[in-house]
């Protein structure tokens, strides 16, 4: 037998409906290899909702509740409230699946109530960087100098003029256990970070950047190089936050963010100041993670 | 899990609203795909990679048809579901993926 680095087991199964090279659908792959089929699961209205397939069909082997945009965290209160009246709740693994315009946008305040109230569940946003099942639009996750339908590109420049909203910080001042940032481009840290998710009791949180050919003009087949790239630019770093202390995942030594912002047709229009504005804004970041860590060793 | 998708003559013959236990292993979104990948065995080294970022679990590991070979296990495509996204060949190490046109039909 050769080595594999994860698992052989499968729990998305073939002939969902995603788009060609579609990274939200590899960000599913690896969660459900680490949950495991002991597991129930809600997905809101995303592009998730449609993958599995057309009714009656459906492509993944847990059970599955459908439910509406903004409600995840308060369905995910739902199934461990009714785990517990059954005495399941210690024996099940309790899973939402949400976009970013789900998590970061419209449903923020059930996430925050869920965390709040200590509901032992796991929350995964798949990061996409906007509502792309209803065609690109611009979310709170969505990056500043990004195209969308939503902030069009003419002869005035409009990108998007916002910088990323961090639903990942916003998670850790709620205090929650385990919050953590991950990536389709690393599949093995990927499977280890919902793997200690799975251990723990009490709310975790997961961001999963996971790249979209279709909504960020890129061809299907650099979906696994734009992510990576996302990673060693510094533009999307991994970390995980245990109990407030930081411990970040990888510390590459970064590549210029142009070499990841050249492989999308949505920062096509960038002109060289507002390249120069977001790696002043990353550069930034990285430093104040950096300080986070060592500041909370200690915690 | 059923193993034959439903082909209801009538509405009646639905299963019942939200609930439903078909597999979408029927769904052939092989048929979506323009250009289409070929692995050379003689030149991949069994790492893999292919298979773990393969986006529709279309590449699966079975054991190597080819006796006294240096590895005991390949990947092999299924293309009743490959998209011809190009992912396996982008991110082969040693370069054994061609993308291929796919014939019309
Ligand atoms: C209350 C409500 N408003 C709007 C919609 C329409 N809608 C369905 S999916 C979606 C976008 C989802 O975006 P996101 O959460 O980022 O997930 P993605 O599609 O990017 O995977 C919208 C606006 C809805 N279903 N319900
Ligand atoms: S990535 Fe290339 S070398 Fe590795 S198993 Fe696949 S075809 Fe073979
Ligand atoms: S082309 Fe895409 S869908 Fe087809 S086997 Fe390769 S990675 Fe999978």
């Amino acid at each position: 037998m050769v080595k594999t680095t994860v698992p052989r087991d499968e729990y998305m199964m073939q002939g969902h409906v995603a788009c060609q090279g579609c990274g939200a659908t590899i960000a599913m792959r690896y969660v459900l290899k680490a949950l495991g089929d002991n597991t129930i699961m809600t997905i809101p209205a995303c592009c998730w909702a449609v993958i599995p397939g057309v009714w009656p069909q459906h492509s993944l082997k847990v059970p599955l509740l459908y439910t509406a945009f903004e409600v995840t965290g308060a369905a995910l209160s739902g199934i461990e409230a009714a785990l517990k009246a059954k005495g399941q709740d210690d024996e099940i693994n309790v899973l939402g699946f949400a976009g970013d315009g789900g998590t970061a946008d419209i449903g923020l305040q059930a996430l925050s109530g869920m965390a709040e109230r200590g509901t032992n569940a796991l929350y995964v946003m798949y990061d996409n960087e906007a509502y792309m099942n209803t065609g690109i639009q611009r979310s709170g996750s969505t990056p500043f100098g990004a195209w969308t339908t939503t902030t069009p590109v003419g002869k005035k420049k409009e990108w998007k003029t916002e910088f990323k909203k961090s639903v990942a910080e916003i998670m850790v001042a709620h205090r929650i256990p385990y919050v953590a940032t991950a990536s389709i481009a690393f599949p093995e840290d990927l499977y280890a970070k919902v793997q200690k998710a799975k251990s723990i009791k009490g709310p975790k949180f997961i961001q999963i950047f996971s790249s979209c050919p279709t909504g960020w003009k890129h061809s299907p087949d650099i979906t696994v190089e734009v992510a990576r790239k996302a990673v060693l630019s510094h533009m999307f770093p991994l970390y995980e936050v245990e109990n407030g202390v930081y411990k970040i995942s990888q510390k590459p030594k970064p590549i210029p963010v142009k070499e990841y912002l050249k492989l999308q047709g949505r920062f096509r229009y960038l002109d060289e100041e507002a390249i120069e504005k977001i790696q002043e804004h990353v550069d930034r970041e990285w430093e104040l993670l950096l300080k986070k860590e060592e500041f909370t060793q200690s915690l | 899990m059923r193993d034959k998708p439903y082909k209801p003559k009538t509405w009646k013959e639905l299963p019942y609203a939200t609930i439903t236990d078909v597999p979408s292993t029927f769904n052939n979104t092989g048929t979506w795909r323009t250009v289409k990948p070929v692995i050379d065995y003689d030149k991949c080294i069994s790492c893999m990679i292919c298979w773990k970022f393969c986006p529709d679990v279309a590449i699966s590991i079975v054991p190597n048809p080819k006796e006294g070979a240096k590895f005991d296990e390949v990947p092999k495509i299924d293309y009743f579901f490959c998209k011809g996204c190009g992912i396996c060949a982008h991110e082969c190490p040693v370069k054994a993926i061609d993308m291929v046109q796919e014939e019309s039909k």
